[in-house]
């Protein structure tokens, strides 16, 4: 009769060391594809919402005018899917999961100021550019019609 | 007649991991009868098909469950492959073998101590674990979750399993084996823990069969069903036989599924053997039209994936008959004539996934 089979084994956890790590005193290590959280290289973003169209959970936000974009944390499930749709690869899968927290909030971010100079000056330069092909245009086609 | 009384069982209690709730009309300590009601956690996640395209959904299908979280997904994706005509490149249908077996063994172990905590054995509970553990944290290294994946989408898959990462799987694999081989003897030869699991719940293959059980629960009774020799994914070139035990007591389906993680770990090491290279996923253009019908092998048992599609980003209709469901019947019967003391365990052998049934 085969009793107190498991003896042996329970003899030998007496003198091993703990499977667990003692988080919080040691830390805790992730492997590199660990999806802990989404992060943004807010600089890059063109504003084009496809992670808003994306996301299967309505968790992003993004406004083009004021250059933010923005994540509630406690909605994302870290699936990946936005940064798989980014068309600028500003978004990116880290490691370290998101903290528990008393109430949903959400985590803005917003361009720089630098970025957001230099986009205006773009889009003034382009409008200014537009502007000028449109009257030299005007000046052709007038000039084609005192011609005629 | 004796006098019956009728006992709530669930949907909260210390040996349910998840809620289902079972009215027991029972007569001194023997159950006379078992009446099962569902319905506590669902998730409406079927309807949200029409609120999400069907890329999408592939994420949203593979929460349907925590723990054959894979198979959902890939179920899903199956069947919209199907409908699209999709040839899913080799390699990634050898690793999708992989983590699906991967998760098969992580799925058992919990299982196996969940059992060990159900017949109160707490130290072979916490070892089975402490294997687990080993499996979960391979998991983490190839896909990035540890129960959730997100590695599946339609047409292939997102993530690939460099050399050193199989190396990390078969190293895990062998100290798996062994850690395993050492506390089998606990499950199968221990006294105390046979008198548990012998004779326990017994289902015989004529029921077995006409209640429409699944999985480890009906292969434990000696029918021959694992939809795996369908040969989807990459099972059709590797090698394995149905495991299957005549005695339909809870000891056979320990049993099972004990060997089951042998299985697994073999076709594990075949499939990294014989890997391809290669893509891995196709390239998916347009939206599915037509409708689907996909069978796969989860943990606990055959699940039915039906998908409709309608020609727009949108489905028109996703089901899951998941293996919990189909074995709910076999519960019950099991239940017939047992101990009221025997309730929980034999819950427990059904390996129930109630949040599955729900969805
Ligand atoms: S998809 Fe990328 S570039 Fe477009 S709004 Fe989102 S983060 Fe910005
Ligand atoms: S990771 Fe998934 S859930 Fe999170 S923001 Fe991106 S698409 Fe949405």
């Amino acid at each position: 009769m085969a009793v107190m089979k498991f003896i042996p084994e329970t003899l030998k956890n007496l003198f091993k060391a703990p499977v667990t790590t003692a988080y919080p005193f040691e830390p805790a290590e992730y492997p590199e594809r660990s999806r802990g959280h989404i992060s943004i290289e807010i600089d890059d973003c063109i504003g084009c919402g496809m992670c808003v169209r994306a996301c299967p959970l309505g968790a992003l936000k993004v406004d083009k005018n004021e250059g933010t974009w923005e994540i509630n944390r406690f909605d994302c499930i870290v699936c990946g899917y936005c940064v798989e749709k980014c068309p600028k690869k500003c978004l990116s899968v880290q490691t370290g999961y998101q903290t528990p927290g008393g109430d949903k909030t959400s985590e803005l971010f917003k361009k720089s100021e630098e970025a957001l100079r230099a986009e205006a000056e773009k889009k003034a330069e382009a409008a200014r550019k537009a502007a000028e092909a449109k009257a030299a245009l005007e000046a052709k086609k007038k000039a084609e019609k005192t011609e005629a | 007649m004796k006098k019956r009384s009728i006992v709530p069982y669930g949907p909260q209690h210390p040996v349910l991991p998840e809620p289902i709730h079972l009215d027991l009309v029972i007569e001194d300590e023997k159950i006379v009868e078992a009446i099962p009601s569902v319905g506590f956690i669902h998730r409406g996640l079927e309807n949200l098909v029409q609120k999400r395209d069907f890329n999408q959904m592939a994420y949203v299908a593979e929460r349907v469950c925590g723990i054959c979280s894979f198979g959902h997904g890939f179920g899903y994706c199956e069947a919209i492959e199907d409908i699209m005509d999709i040839e899913v490149p080799d390699r990634a249908k050898y690793l999708r073998t992989i983590w699906f077996e991967l998760s098969r063994m992580h799925s058992h172990f919990l299982w196996l101590g969940l059992l060990a905590d159900g017949f109160g054995f707490e130290n072979l509970f916490y070892q089975c674990w402490r294997i687990r553990e080993k499996i979960l944290d391979v998991l983490e290294l190839t896909t990035g979750g540890r129960v959730i994946f997100s590695v599946n989408k339609v047409g292939g898959v997102m993530k690939d399993i460099t050399p050193e990462m199989a190396g990390a799987i078969l190293d895990m694999l062998a100290s798996v084996k062994k850690e395993l081989k050492a506390i089998v003897p606990a499950f199968t030869q221990d006294y105390s823990v046979k008198s548990r699991l012998v004779g326990v719940g017994v289902l015989t293959k004529q029921q077995a069969h006409d209640l429409g059980c699944a999985g480890p629960f009906a292969r434990a009774s000696g029918i021959q069903t694992d939809m795996r020799k369908l040969g989807y994914a990459a099972y059709g070139d590797l090698d394995f036989d149905v495991i299957t035990s005549n005695d339909g007591d809870s000891y056979a389906r320990c049993v099972v599924r004990i060997n089951e993680i042998f299985q697994s770990i073999s076709i594990i090491e075949q499939a990294i053997e014989k890997m391809p290279d290669g893509e891995l996923a196709a390239v998916v253009k347009g939206n599915p039209q037509g409708e689907s019908f996909i069978r796969i092998e989860q943990p606990r048992g055959e699940a039915i994936y039906y998908v409709s599609a309608n020609g727009s980003p949108h489905l028109d209709r996703m089901r899951v008959r998941t293996p919990t469901f189909a074995n709910l019947a076999g519960l019950c019967e099991t239940l017939k004539g047992a101990d009221y003391a025997d309730v929980g365990l034999l819950i427990l052998t059904i390996d129930p996934c109630i949040s599955c049934t729900e969805r």
